[in-house]
């Protein structure tokens, strides 16, 4: 099929793994960071790792849009749900994430009317279809999603819908980023850059990571061949002494990012003084909230919800997992107490998240199949 | 062994315990044929229901009455929408008890039918449904023999529900079961997959995809079934690859018979319009329901004469052999990605495409 088949020709991949396996620095170690989850869920599917020499470990981020919701957002939708006349809409993601009280699918199972849609303009055109009902979109994701719910609300707006409201999640990407640098317990050597991010913002913004830490970043694309291509322009920014944000993503990025998207989101969306990340605690600046402008379609606004903060179990390292100081199969409660059919963390239930992706795709011991296949 | 090789082994012997049912509630995810589905049906009806010949989990028990051998199932349909490209919920509702039949070896003979109809749905769209599987059974050569029909309030139904039941005849010396399959066993496909549940997804219209091309791959698999017994005795399973796709029908497989399954991803048999669709919204085609393809594990051996008489059938048109059965790692499922790398193919746990059959 075009357009896919030509980033997943296993003869590029075996050329620029030998690329890979030539810069490596005999008796060097590296850590790269995918911060994006859409990376993730590729290196897992695709198998990626059977290209990559032992020295290199990649380390997934926090760029996983379900994993950062904190339970007690998950709460507060679930009280919205549960209000007379309401449909609340959210990705098909959501419905799995637990909250102090069980998750969506839980709720939709006990009478909410919570559906699932694949874009917020679905769920405009749902509110319109009952007129009689309140729809709520809750809008999670990054700078990538952000332009769409942006959009969609000019659009309820300028049609005069009355009875569509947003109850607005989303975060930004370079906080959490900063986040990460300044915690003491991770040593990268570079960074993957989130490539469906970096087409609304670009690659400017990230100029703080190589100036100021001193780590050079690569934005990738997400099909298997991009983030090979990513991973060997990281060792030769390393192996020629450079320090740069370089676009890998080219065919989508450009360097300035896409001004009439992030132009939307200011529009409709301003920062909050902080927010909380599930498992990273609160951030400053990190998060977007609607304008006083767009009150009337802000279901924060319109609806009076608990807005309690909900400790994590005690046993979810999620937090650690999406710093990457820990891998997936080192928390402790991992594949056991916690699995994709009876979730504790976040990280273990969105095809993003890095303990779903690892317990779905790379449950197996990889030696000894190999072996066993290979005789 | 390695901390992480440890993990694994700690998950491996969690997954090995029975499971045991926890929520409180149904949820869509118990009905999608995926892992809450199978722990539904283990620790709720098998427990209730304890008999030897249910906890085989086959599609079909097969009964010994004197000196026949029997075949007996059932299937109930609540595909929506009723009507779509290729077909209704009247033939999948033959057909698919039909196939519950074929894959255990059996002759298809007669078929029971049960109604339940909402206040206030069409005649008409009754008759259509009727007719067709009328249509279905004759072309099999089974009769619809007794049945039942209840009309249910407006609002306490979604239209019309179909359950079938079948009986059918095992006339050759065969005992086809998941529980066979070992190691050097070679995997097939009869066609091309997903192209019923791709149909539906877009017949349900609220995606803003289109595929003139695509119909629902229903039909009865008897003919193909029959054809490839006469000439492989060395099948050892069949499975029809309805919900939750050949994935799914690979895990319990690969669970059964504790054997490790290696897939090719390159050399399974998807139409474009399928990996297209599939793309776009991230479902991986193999978990996506076909109504009329199957499953085949037979002896190494047999291989080749297997796929020949498939390909031969107009069934089985697009057959392909798409891996091989190993001692590792056992009671998994493994894919050799075309990119070239490997993963795991698990069980799925929620449901991308609820209401399909």
């Amino acid at each position: 099929m075009r357009f896919v088949d030509e980033f997943r020709d296993p003869a590029m991949a075996r050329a620029l793994a030998r690329e890979i396996a030539a810069r490596v620095v005999p008796g060097r170690r590296y850590a790269f960071m995918e911060v994006c989850g859409g990376h993730t869920h590729t290196i897992y599917k695709h198998g990626i790792e059977d290209y990559l020499p032992p020295a290199i470990t990649l380390v997934h981020g926090p760029g996983c849009p379900v994993c950062v919701i904190p339970m007690g957002r998950v709460d507060d939708a679930m009280h919205i749900a549960a209000q007379p006349g309401v449909i609340l809409t959210c990705f098909g993601d959501m419905l799995r994430v637990p909250g102090g009280h069980g998750s969506f699918l839980d709720a939709k199972a006990q009478g909410a009317d919570i559906r699932m849609v694949y874009s917020p303009l679905d769920a405009l055109k749902l509110a319109r279809g009952h007129p009689d009902r309140r729809v709520v979109f809750m809008a999670i994701g990054f700078e990538t999603t952000a332009p769409s719910t942006a959009l969609t609300l000019l659009h309820a707006r300028a049609e005069g819908v009355t009875n569509f409201s947003v109850f607005c999640n989303h975060v930004t990407i370079l906080p959490a980023i900063k986040a990460i640098l300044d915690s003491p317990d991770l040593r990268l050597d570079g960074f993957l850059g989130p490539g469906h991010v970096s087409t609304v913002i670009g690659c400017e913004p990230y100029r703080f990571i190589t100036q100021r830490f001193g780590k050079p970043l690569v934005v990738a694309g997400f099909e298997p061949l991009d983030i090979l291509h990513a991973v060997a322009l990281l060792l030769r920014q390393l192996g020629e002494g450079r320090c740069e944000v370089e676009n890998q993503y080219g065919r989508a990025v450009t360097w300035s990012g896409n001004g009439r998207a992030v132009e939307a989101i200011t529009r409709v969306m301003e920062l909050r003084p902080h927010f909380e990340w599930r498992g990273l605690g609160f951030i400053a600046h990190s998060a977007l909230r609607l304008r006083e402008e767009f009150a009337a379609f802000d279901a924060e606004r319109l609806f009076e919800i608990p807005g309690v903060r909900v400790a994590d179990p005690k046993a979810c390292q999620c937090g650690e997992v999406l710093k990457g100081v820990l891998r997936p199969w080192e928390c402790k409660v991992f594949g056991t107490a916690c699995t994709p059919e009876t979730p504790i963390g976040t990280c273990m239930v969105s095809s993003e998240g890095a303990c779903a992706a690892y317990y779905n795709y790379g449950r197996f011991q990889r030696q000894r199949v190999m072996a066993a296949h290979s005789a | 062994m390695s901390a992480e090789q440890e993990v694994l082994e700690r998950i491996a012997r969690a997954r090995r315990r029975a499971p045991r049912l926890r929520e409180e509630r149904i949820t869509m995810a118990h009905g999608a044929g995926g892992k809450a589905t199978q722990t539904l049906v283990e620790a709720l009806f098998l427990e209730a229901f304890r008999d030897p010949l249910l906890a085989r989990l086959e599609d079909q028990a097969v009964l010994g009455l004197g000196a026949q051998r029997l075949a007996f199932t059932t299937d109930a349909f609540v595909v929506s929408p009723l009507f779509f490209p290729g077909g209704c919920i009247g033939d999948l509702a033959v057909n698919g008890t039909l196939n519950d039949l074929a894959v255990g070896g059996a002759r298809p003979q007669f078929l029971s039918a049960s109604f339940i109809v909402e206040e206030g749905f069409a005649v008409a769209d009754l008759r259509r449904i009727a007719a067709a599987m009328a249509a279905a059974a004759d072309a099999a050569g089974a009769r619809i023999v007794t049945g039942d029909t209840k009309v249910v309030q407006r609002g306490k139904g979604d239209g019309c529900y179909v359950t079938t039941a079948g009986v059918g005849l095992v006339e050759r010396d065969v005992t086809l079961g998941a529980a066979t399959v070992r190691s050097g066993d070679a995997v097939l496909v009869s066609g091309p997959i997903g192209d019923h549940g791709i149909t539906i997804m877009l017949a349900r219209g609220d995606l803003d995809l289109a595929a003139d091309d695509l119909l629902s791959d229903t039909a009865c698999l008897w003919p193909l079934v029959d054809d490839l017994l006469e000439v492989a005795p060395g099948v050892r399973c069949l499975r029809d690859a309805t919900r939750g796709g050949v994935a799914t029908i690979l895990n319990e497989i690969a669970t059964a018979a504790q054997v490790g399954v290696v897939v090719e991803e390159g050399a399974v048999p998807v139409r474009d319009s399928v990996r297209g669709a599939c793309e776009l919204l991230g479902i991986d085609p193999l978990y996506v329901a076909c109504e009329g393809r199957m499953v085949v594990v037979v002896d190494g051996a047999d291989a080749e004469p297997a796929l020949a008489a498939l390909s031969r059938h107009a069934l089985g048109r697009g057959a392909a052999r798409i891996g091989t059965v190993g001692d590792e790692p056992p009671g998994l499922v493994l894919l050799r990605t075309q990119f070239g790398g490997t993963r795991i193919v698990d069980l799925l746990v929620g449901d991308p495409l609820p209401r399909i059959c």
